[in-house]
């Protein structure tokens, strides 16, 4: 019988992390697409490290940072309660910036593909920054948002070695699908880990097709 | 009145230029600003508005300080009431006509003055649609109407009507004068066309390096008082060719060709491409109406 706490945990992972990601990611992608600063660079390389870094190297990292016996896990522990090791939490934090290149750079591209003039219209018309960016940036992006929101999920739900190096293997806690794949052919049981591998195949097609099919303005094309 | 003294450096094509300005604006009444590209234009009107930085200077508009570089006061374009029309629109494509009006409205203005605005500008029909299904003409309109829902104290256009064919600028041409008279504004148009500029504006001013070489009211600017013409009119010499022993100089002025007779020694110094004036004095033209 198919257990369905990974998969239900996967999905559960992947919809905190990217809710929290989209608002972590707007205004760090605003700042990105418009500063001058000259640390920008720095920032942008940082951001997008876990495209290029194996999972292994940020979890190792993670956990040797966020271990009971480090300053920063013992002060979490001790001031917020938060136990990042072997948990849910950890989990989200490390899928927040495992992912975060996939929901910032769409983001960006949104932003600096508006055309300045319509942004200094907006201006011009005594609108503030923060009017401007949710009546007339936002609204005007919104295919670089759904294509943020997409990979930033599907990039959560496809995690391994991050998840394997901060969040262990606890049913309930941290094993998520892709753990619960690895498991049993670990142990052989490859029909089992055929039928999660089919759902995550299938889910994850299916999201992907919708996002082609509504950003290619296939669905516009029906309505006329 | 308007006073606005100010100066900038500026990265034009051919290496830094200062812009350096210093002109009064009248209430009421049209400026238009001529000039070649890159002469800082379009820069004078971005720091008018508040969209770039001045150097050093300062802009008075009816007795309130926008830029005071001495005292250090630099109001943002938030808090300047300007209209602003740019040449490439800037409409918001997720609004609706209507919406894009709406949207300029100040906390707490009154709605009707949208309505009047899309009444005087003729949008009633195209309110609902969304600026991807209008017209470059209608477009402008739009942003006409939308540059002036909060009654602007100054009213910028930057070449507005540059990209719209000869019928539709007529058009826009009309539509900016009947809302400059209706709402009394101080109006600024930057324009490339002579004949835009004589027919609609108060005074020209001309600038050329970031200067101001040249200002008054546009039919003196523009017409050269030592030829005392009876007709004259400008244009671009389009073909040279010689025939026998004349010459057949080829001239476009507006949309109509004049053909011209020339001798060697007048084509000289003339090359394909030369604004050049044609004038006549020794016979009265004559002119009737055909539209």
């Amino acid at each position: 019988m198919i257990e369905w706490q990974p998969l239900f945990l996967t999905f559960k992972l992947a919809l905190v992390t990217t809710a929290l990601l989209l608002i972590i990611a707007v205004p760090l992608s605003y700042w990105l697409a418009y500063s001058k600063s000259k640390v920008k660079p720095i920032i942008e390389t940082l951001v997008s490290m876990p495209l290029v870094l194996p999972p292994t190297v940020l979890g190792f990292y993670l956990l040797i940072a966020f271990s009971p016996s480090s300053t920063v896990g013992n002060w979490l522990n001790d001031y917020l309660d938060l136990q990042l090791i072997f948990s849910f939490q950890g989990l989200v934090f490390a899928s927040i910036i495992y992912s975060l290149p996939f929901m910032v750079q769409p983001l960006q591209s949104g932003f600096t593909n508006i055309s300045t003039s319509i942004i200094e219209a907006s201006y011009v018309l005594g609108k503030t920054k923060t009017e401007t960016l949710f009546k007339v940036l936002l609204p005007n992006m919104k295919s670089s948002i759904l294509t943020g929101l997409v990979l930033a999920f599907a990039h959560t739900i496809g995690e391994f070695g991050v998840v394997l190096m901060i969040g262990g293997n606890i049913p309930g806690e941290t094993k998520v699908a892709s753990i619960a794949i690895y498991d049993e052919v670990e142990a052989l049981n490859y029909t089992m880990a055929n039928t999660y591998s089919i759902i995550l195949f299938a889910i994850t097609f299916s999201i992907l097709l919708l996002v082609y099919i509504v950003n290619g303005g296939y669905i516009k094309q029906f309505k006329k | 009145m308007t006073h606005i003294s100010v100066q900038k450096k500026l990265l034009a094509a051919d290496g830094e230029m200062q812009l350096n300005v210093n002109i009064t604006l009248e209430q009421g009444k049209l400026t238009a600003i001529y000039g070649p590209s890159g002469a800082g234009k379009t820069s004078l009107l971005r720091i008018i508005a508040g969209l770039l930085k001045a150097d050093k200077g300062s802009i008075i508009v009816n007795q309130k300080t926008w830029l005071d570089s001495s005292k250090n006061i630099f109001l943002k374009p938030q808090e300047r009431k300007v209209g602003f029309v740019f040449q490439e629109y800037a409409l918001f494509p997720n609004m609706t006509v209507q919406e894009n009006l709406l949207f300029a409205l100040d906390k707490g203005q009154n709605k009707k003055n949208v309505d009047d605005l899309i009444a005087i500008t003729e949008l009633e029909n195209l309110k609902n649609r969304k600026p991807e299904n209008l017209s470059g003409g209608q477009k402008q309109r739009v942003a006409l109407a939308r540059a002036l829902v909060r009654k602007p104290d100054v009213l910028m256009l930057d070449e507005p009507l540059s990209s719209l064919d000869l019928s539709m600028r007529n058009k826009l041409q009309d539509y900016i004068l009947k809302v400059h008279k209706e709402y009394n504004l101080t109006t600024v148009l930057i324009s490339h066309e002579v004949g835009e500029i004589v027919k609609m504006s108060d005074t020209v001013i001309i600038l050329e390096k970031g200067e101001v070489v040249k200002q008054g009211k546009p039919f003196d600017v523009f017409t050269n008082k030592q030829i005392s013409g009876k007709f004259q009119f400008t244009g671009d010499i389009i073909n040279i060719q010689k025939e026998d022993i004349i010459y057949v100089v080829t001239i476009l002025i507006g949309i109509s060709f004049v053909k011209v007779v020339a001798e060697e020694n007048e084509i000289i110094d003339l090359n394909i491409g030369d604004t050049v004036m044609v004038a006549s004095k020794a016979f009265n033209p004559i002119f009737q109406k055909i539209k």
